[in-house]
């Protein structure tokens, strides 16, 4: 068994309003020496396979197909082993 | 013969019933539900994807929708050259299901926008608007995720396939940014497959098809639709 932790992260280049949104609220609590903020998805899951190789390859799919999407998102993950 | 249409129904649609009585009351067309847990698309000619927040728009607008058993049955009839329409959600699940390019993200205001707008028709030969007499609609949107997103390579591939139909503009058909809503590249407010038989657009015509409600340039899209698809 594995624990993965998968973070999804917005490409550089996409408007991130949600990001630009706490910016603005940073100055409101008077730190203004915030910048570039961004705004992600953060994922825990885990996954019972008979290796590494298999759960790299099934979290490669559902990273792909589900979790995030690649026109706007890069997705990276890490896996942990568990009892 | 007036084509059949059928509504699909998500947990959290909440255009459903809006798209059913303007196919079913207004325009006098055969329409039957679509469960999402179904995959049996009833005979239907036009498919129609509706608004709402469906799967609460959980992880990203469109993301699990698009995995619904009737979304397969749905591909499959729109490779085939089955005509799909989405409206706001429904055009969100459309660019998750591949089945239209692009993506569409937050507003660029990040606040949720719920007014009439105007678009201009930027393609008068799709079987959505080529009976369509005006060039400039007003239509409502409700969206706080309607900017539309799609690299330089997929949109010069749009223009170059006219793919675009609609994009926000002034009353007097202007397009600038002044008056795109959310963001949108190039205004963007509708668009279609390479095939022309699959469309996704972020106004509402649903909202605007009922002649009580004083506006109708909703009524124009959907009557071209029914004249242009015959059973």
């Amino acid at each position: 068994m594995y624990k993965a932790t998968i973070i999804i992260k917005r490409r550089k280049s996409i408007l991130d309003p949600q990001g630009k949104a706490v910016e603005q609220g940073s100055k409101l609590l008077k730190i203004d020496d915030i910048s570039e903020v961004r705004i992600g998805k953060f994922i825990e899951l885990n996954i019972d396979t008979s290796s590494r190789e298999k759960a790299n390859e099934e979290l490669d799919k559902l990273c792909n197909k589900l979790l995030a999407n690649l026109n706007i998102e890069d997705y990276s993950f890490t896996l942990e082993e568990i009892k | 013969m007036k084509p059949k249409f059928g509504v699909v129904v998500f947990p959290g649609s909440n255009c459903d019933h809006d798209a059913y009585y303007v196919t079913k009351k207004i325009l006098d067309c055969e329409t039957e539900f679509l469960w999402h847990k179904d995959t049996d698309l009833k005979n239907c000619d036009v498919i129609i994807l509706p608004g709402g927040f469906s799967y609460g728009d959980y992880l990203r607008t469109g993301a699990i929708a698009r995995f619904s058993p009737i979304m397969e049955s749905v591909i499959n009839f729109a490779n085939k050259g089955g005509t799909v329409l989405g409206i706001c959600n429904g055009f969100q699940i459309l660019t998750e299901a591949n089945l239209l390019p692009g993506t569409l993200i937050k507003n660029s205001s990040t606040k949720f926008i719920c007014k009439d707008i105007f678009v201009k028709v930027a393609n008068h030969e799709t079987v959505l608007t080529k009976n369509v007499s005006k060039n400039i609609l007003e239509i409502p949107i409700a969206h706080g995720d309607g900017n539309y997103f799609i690299d330089e390579k997929g949109l010069h591939s749009l223009k170059e396939n006219n793919q675009i139909i609609f994009q926000y503009c002034s009353d007097n058909g202007e397009i600038s940014d002044k008056y795109n809503p959310n963001g949108s590249a190039e205004n963007i407010a509708g668009i279609m497959n390479k095939s022309g038989n699959v469309f996704g657009m972020m106004p509402h015509p649903e909202r605007c098809s009922d002649s009580t409600l004083m506006k109708s340039d909703g009524f124009l899209l959907f009557n071209t639709l029914i004249q242009n698809i015959i059973k």
